[in-house]
């Protein structure tokens, strides 16, 4: 039995490993190679190695991408928040047989594609389209809105996409948070907003910040959204990286831009792990 | 100016139309120890939580210290409740717990680093005060709780079962730790259980509580030599119970017939003739004894011993009488008896000192 256990445990765990070095380890020190090499009109890829592509990124469109990038999925990050967290805790709080059906709804999207649903977003935000007839019909408006094709529209096609990703964990994270600490702090003379400053806020921290991670990664990445909605307007780095690679054909900038952004990710991240104590790690994992 | 810290005049609590309390009326006085006594889902906590804030009664008033206090939210009222699991906050630290409240008040730093580090010597944590929650054992979690709470100076503590999750040992020294903190605190305490002995042993006066209604209020002593009611007598304490009718009435002296014998009992109330009643003898009450020791059966009850077990400083009998009843006696090694040596299915003699029975009217269960 106990031998078994063994042999579960070390295919289970050698398989996932696997395919994490064949799909992830692997193509990243590929991307980070390619990095360093140039190209010309003829070869993908091509030696000497070089530093040019990294100079490259140094120019003031690249740096503006970036910036925009990182304000317009922190701005995403922040939207979901604050309406994710009051969802959450009010979900986490119910009776568990509507909690499983709101739990339920959130997941619904999940069953069409993401791509797709981004789609039918363009039927609701167009001039002629959904929300723009319904205002115009209340009288709100009195000529057609377009919000396609602006900042507003990636930012609501982001937010709708990447909400889920925000609320789930923190449902998780504040289903475990014990009631009757509210109450302990309650009774010890804390008011509402201190019991939530001093009790609710810390101890679902690690929910708030796996949320953020969650949300603020594939706003960032995420290509389809503002080339969608945001049409040539709107450039994140998403699109940056799918540009170098499928139009201007140029690998080794394109791996450059994803070499330097995984590393600011990965700082942002170390920076994290060294502000929290041992202890929030185990329960961020 | 009464002396009652907190009164409760025909509070009612129902929850979705299910009655959790009904009319209950209770006076606790300033300084006392007072228990809430009943098995689990009697109403206790509800209760507590009407007390201290967390529910609202449906019907009646509460005052604190004279005071009306039906609408006041929990960190308005001056009492401080140690929850069932301790509910420590497992972010902080021993000492931010126990600061907590002081800190809700915004007291000044010393003052609070003060009253903390008083607190802490008083359960004997001192030296904890930088551990988390987690880095302490159940013992001295509970300490933690209790200390958090009295550091507000609270004019009723109110503890929710806080011994219900330590061992046996440990439950018995926080018992007495408790209750030398009660007497040098001077607070008063609303101590929650649904352990008779424990209620018994700490408490000034004693609540017993079934389907929340208020079955008596008493001292320990009044509410197991002189339990009001067969739900008390039942549920404090183990108790053998005989069916009877009163034969004759003289006074506060009854004849009674138990199982077809007269016997001649006292009672403080006054019953009928033809009354049926419930006599109760406590199995320490019952004396078993053997047929070579009885010369005149005439009072005495003959059975079959069924059980014994040993129990070192006591011998627990299971006794079936003539008509089929099983009672249960505890025997005590004493001088006279010294040997207690019973077999199963040995015939014997059970029989009790007249007077130290409690006889109850007849309840239709």
């Amino acid at each position: 039995m106990k031998h078994h256990d063994g042999i579960l445990k070390f295919f289970s765990l050698s398989i996932i490993w696997l395919w994490l070095v064949i799909f992830a380890l692997l193509p990243f020190c590929l991307v980070t190679l390619a990095s360093f090499a140039s190209h010309d009109d003829i070869h993908l890829l091509s030696f000497p190695v070089t530093f040019a592509n990294f100079q490259e990124l140094n120019n003031s469109i690249y740096v503006k991408i970036f910036k925009q990038s990182f304000y317009i999925a922190g701005i995403c990050t922040l939207i979901c928040l604050l309406l994710g967290y009051p969802f959450a805790y009010i979900i986490a709080r119910m009776q568990s047989r509507y909690k499983s059906l709101f739990t339920l709804l959130i997941v619904i999207p999940f069953w069409t594609s993401s791509l797709i649903r981004t789609y039918s977003m363009i039927t609701m935000l167009k001039p002629k389209g959904v929300i723009s007839s319904i205002l115009m019909a209340l009288g709100i408006i009195d000529k057609p809105l377009s919000l396609l094709f602006t900042d507003t529209a990636v930012m609501i096609g982001l937010v709708y996409n990447l909400l889920p990703f925000m609320i789930l964990p923190l449902l998780t994270n504040i289903e475990r948070l014990d009631n009757r600490l509210v109450d302990a702090a309650r009774d010890l003379g804390a008011n509402r907003f201190t019991t939530f400053r001093k009790i609710i806020l810390p101890l679902t921290m690690p929910g708030i910040l796996s949320g953020c991670i969650l949300v603020f990664l594939p706003a960032m990445t995420i290509f389809y959204i503002p080339d969608l909605l945001g049409g040539s307007k709107s450039i994140l780095l998403g699109n940056l990286i799918q540009n170098q690679f499928l139009i201007a054909q140029n690998w080794p900038l394109g791996s450059a831009i994803s070499v330097v952004f995984t590393l600011m990710l990965a700082i942002l991240l170390f920076i994290y792990w060294r502000s929290t104590g041992k202890k929030e790690h185990r329960e961020f994992l | 100016m009464t002396n009652n810290i907190i009164e409760l005049r025909d509070v009612s609590k129902s929850i979705n139309d299910h009655s959790i309390l009904s009319d209950l009326n209770l006076e606790v006085r300033n300084g006392e120890f007072l228990t809430l006594l009943g098995p689990s889902g009697c109403g206790k906590t509800t209760l507590l939580r009407l007390i201290s804030g967390f529910e609202d009664p449906t019907t009646g008033t509460i005052f604190i210290n004279g005071k009306d206090v039906n609408g006041l939210p929990p960190h308005l009222r001056h009492v401080h409740t140690v929850f069932q699991s301790y509910a420590l906050f497992p972010h902080m630290t021993v000492f931010e717990n126990v600061a907590f409240g002081l800190r809700c008040q915004k007291l000044p730093k010393d003052e609070i680093n003060q009253r903390v580090a008083e607190v802490l010597k008083t359960v004997k944590l001192e030296k904890y005060a930088k551990r988390k929650p987690d880095q302490l054992s159940g013992g001295q979690q509970q300490r933690v709780a209790i200390a958090r709470a009295v550091v507000n100076r609270p004019l009723v503590l109110l503890l929710d079962e806080p011994l219900s999750s330590l061992d046996y040992r440990l439950r018995k020294t926080m018992q007495i730790e408790l209750k030398q903190l009660q007497r040098k605190l001077g607070i008063t305490f609303i101590f929650v259980t649904h352990d008779q002995e424990e209620a018994l042993s700490m408490s000034d006066r004693v609540v017993v509580m079934h389907e929340g209604c208020i079955e008596q209020i008493g001292t320990p002593r009044q509410v197991y030599e002189a339990p009001q009611n067969l739900t008390v007598a039942q549920f404090i304490g183990e108790a053998n119970i005989f069916d009877s009718e009163i034969v004759a009435v003289d006074g506060n002296q009854l004849t009674v017939n138990i199982q077809g014998k007269h016997r001649t009992i006292k009672s403080p109330r006054s019953f009928a003739v033809n009354q049926k009643v419930h006599i109760l003898v406590r199995p320490e009450d019952l004396r078993v004894w053997d047929h070579a020791e009885v010369e005149n059966s005439n009072n005495m009850y003959p059975g079959v011993v069924e059980e014994v077990i040993y129990k070192g400083t006591t011998v627990d009998l299971m006794v079936r009488l003539a008509n089929g009843q099983l009672v249960a006696a505890t025997e005590f090694f004493d001088e006279d008896d010294d040997r207690l040596e019973y077999a199963i299915g040995e015939p014997v003699f059970a029989t009790w000192l007249s007077g130290w029975e409690v006889v109850l009217p007849h309840e239709t269960p």
